[in-house]
């Protein structure tokens, strides 16, 4: 895994400040040299030999399923930029603001070559503050990349108040519970907050305000994703394994995202996983440290999941 | 691999090539690798000489006729480099990645940036074309000047001097390098889904669909007389039967050179039934096609690092290969 590229997918609606974003990673001295894959159509000014342009085309692949969907030409470009392995350390794929993150997330996945030489280190998106309320409202798009998101930038908090700030992060946690969010002004951040973060951010499942780990609470309500996150002591991993995986390959067209770090009896590492629609991740990673709570958290977002069925099959992996 | 095999293995006069070797042509006496840092390394007998054919690019693809290899790199550039070490600049996209090429026989050369496929004849005039999504491979027709355009959704044979429509071959899926049977009767492409598709052109368009691989198999080699299609992809070399008119539908294809390690390149001779393959692993070995005998030509190579390339020399009597790490190797056939 050390040496498989950390990738960092940039999503964002239009005018939110990703260009931003974008220009001050590729102008400002941090030591680190990235390829950047763009959209055809961007907005960057930037002269570098590692800015490529990409066709944002999505392909089915050729299961028949409609949430099986990769981006072709993400592969090509990857496999041309391995020509200059060595010369960058890391890819930041940049969206359209209407584009949906999950062929993009699901590349990392499907492609064995892909797989092979890079890792989706996380989605990184960046909000308006002012205009997200609107944006979650009229735009289902703005949803997605809300949903998908590791790292939510809420930018441009210098343009509303503080309790417009509170209602608009109360509605990032209703779709999104688990995700990092960042209060920035012109995308202000320390690029290492946003770029190969490893499991970093999957941590804060852990950390999640305590109502959203209470069983079935949902703090705020929305009206078309549904999110949720569930807690266990430590599971079974010969009932575990079985039921994450069935559940996915059922009700992945529903399930935007899922992830979760689990315990397992015995294991001194931790198992943590995620999962893009059908398709799931994960492996054993570092040991719980010796002040860690040995428990097992999984959080869901979706449309249309049935909630009380996730978490009895959840709850019924426990060891 | 049993304690058996032959080892020809010093027979290989060993080249450290120093980058990933893209592609391998033989002009002349000398092999020239095609390097991912945008060199050309010409390595005949007792003397080699490195040309910076895309000084500021790298190498994204490498074909040769034995009369000139052909580069194209991100840097936008289709370089010619003849079998006397000198090159010159065939074309510029202004910077988008060159990453498909076709040569034809007469001269001409079929290139493709992103959905852009220009055909460029041999006296230098050019025709260009849209494709559906970006062109993944490019093959001539061995007669007519024709070219098949690999795409997702399947492969479009486009005549560039004539009128008529592009005719679109279409099989759901993403399709990525495309090559015309010698007689021109069958087009296959390697596919996204760890696969090949063919269309039989004559008589009735019929679709082969050949499965069952572990990887997409992108190196795709016709036997001398073009009744085999040796492919990659799998442990062992894929051999498909074309030697009749239906093509390899309901036949079983030949596994060749079987370990446990994939396959990533295959080469046929060009005179006789013997198949060069090399693994992921840096291991090469030839294979007899009628009996299976195989000779060890490299030893798999401790860091695993995959054969990236092989070429035959025109006689049969040597063969070139490169890894992704930059090593390369010379055989000479006893
Ligand atoms: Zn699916």
């Amino acid at each position: 895994m050390s040496d498989k590229i950390p990738v960092t997918v940039l999503t964002g609606y239009l005018g939110a400040g990703k260009t931003t974003l974008l220009n001050r990673i590729l102008t400002e001295q941090h030591g680190k040299r990235y390829a950047v894959i763009v959209n055809e159509f961007g907005e960057i000014g930037i002269d570098n030999e590692l800015v490529v342009g990409a066709d944002e085309e999505v392909f089915e692949m050729n299961n028949g399923c409609i949430c099986c969907t990769v981006r072709g030409d993400l592969i090509r470009i990857i496999e041309g930029l391995m020509r200059r392995k060595g010369q960058f350390d890391a890819i930041i794929v940049e969206t359209t603001g209407l584009a949906d993150p999950a062929p993009v997330a699901q590349t990392f996945f499907v492609d064995a070559d892909v797989a092979e030489r890079a890792r989706l280190d996380a989605v990184v998106t960046v909000a308006d503050a002012k205009w997200l309320s609107e944006r979650l409202k009229d735009a289902p798009e703005a949803k997605n990349q809300i949903a998908f998101a590791d790292v939510i930038l809420l930018n441009k908090v210098d343009l509303v108040d503080e309790a417009a700030l509170a209602d608009v992060e109360g509605r990032i946690r209703a779709i999104n519970p688990s995700a990092t969010i960042h209060r920035t002004q012109n995308c202000a951040i320390p690029i290492a907050d946003v770029l190969d973060r490893k499991a970093f951010d999957l941590d804060r499942i852990m950390e999640v305000e305590p109502e959203f780990l209470e069983p079935g609470h949902h703090h705020h309500h929305d009206d078309e994703i549904d999110s949720f996150s569930f807690r266990a002591g430590e599971v079974n991993p010969d009932k575990f394994m079985p039921w994450i995986s069935e559940l996915t390959q059922t009700e992945g067209p529903n399930i935007l995202r899922c992830k979760g770090i689990v315990a397992f009896p015995k294991e001194p590492k931790r198992f943590v996983f995620q999962g893009v629609h059908m398709i799931l991740d994960g492996d054993l990673q570092r040991d719980w440290k010796p002040d860690e709570k040995r428990e097992s958290r999984v959080v869901f977002i979706g449309r249309d999941l049935n909630e009380r069925a996730i978490r009895d099959g959840f709850m019924a992996c426990a060891a | 691999m049993s304690g058996t095999l032959t080892s020809i293995a010093d027979q290989v006069r060993p080249l450290a090539a120093g980058a990933e070797v893209v592609g391998i042509a033989w002009l002349g006496e000398a092999p020239c690798f095609a390097l991912a840092d945008g060199t050309i390394l010409r390595a005949p007998e007792g003397g080699e000489t490195r040309a910076p054919a895309h000084p500021a690019g790298a190498i994204l693809t490498a074909v040769s006729d034995a009369k000139r290899l052909v580069t194209a790199g991100d840097d936008g550039r289709v370089v010619e480099t003849l079998p006397d070490g000198t090159s010159r600049v065939l074309a510029e996209t202004g910077g988008a990645w060159v990453d498909a090429l076709a040569l034809h026989p007469d001269g001409a050369i079929g290139y493709a940036a992103g959905r852009r496929v220009t055909a460029r004849d041999a006296k230098g005039r050019t025709r260009t074309f849209e494709a559906p999504s970006s062109a993944r491979g490019l093959s001539f027709a061995p007669k007519g000047y024709r070219l098949a355009i690999a795409h997702y959704g399947g492969a479009t044979l486009w005549f560039p001097n004539l009128e008529p429509k592009p005719d679109l071959l279409d099989w759901k899926g993403s399709h990525l390098d495309v090559v015309w049977s010698p007689d021109g009767r069958f087009v296959v492409t390697s596919m996204q889904e760890n696969s090949l598709h063919g269309w039989r052109l004559q008589p009735d368009r019929g679709h082969m669909r050949m499965s069952g691989y572990t990887a997409k198999p992108r190196s795709l080699s016709w036997s001398f007389g073009g009744a085999w299609l040796a492919t990659s992809g799998a442990d062992a070399a894929i051999v498909w039967p074309f030697g009749s008119k239906e093509g390899p539908m309901g036949k079983a294809p030949r596994e060749c050179g079987v370990r446990h390690a994939r396959v990533t390149r295959v080469g046929f001779h060009p005179h006789v039934n013997v198949l060069a393959v090399g693994y992921e692993d840096g291991c090469v070995l030839l294979v007899r096609f009628d009996d299976g005998a195989e000779l060890l030509a490299r030893r798999p190579d401790e860091d695993k690092n995959p054969v990236t390339a092989l070429a035959w020399d025109k006689a049969g009597g040597r063969l070139a290969f490169g890894c992704q790490d930059g090593a390369a190797g010379i055989l000479t056939i006893a």
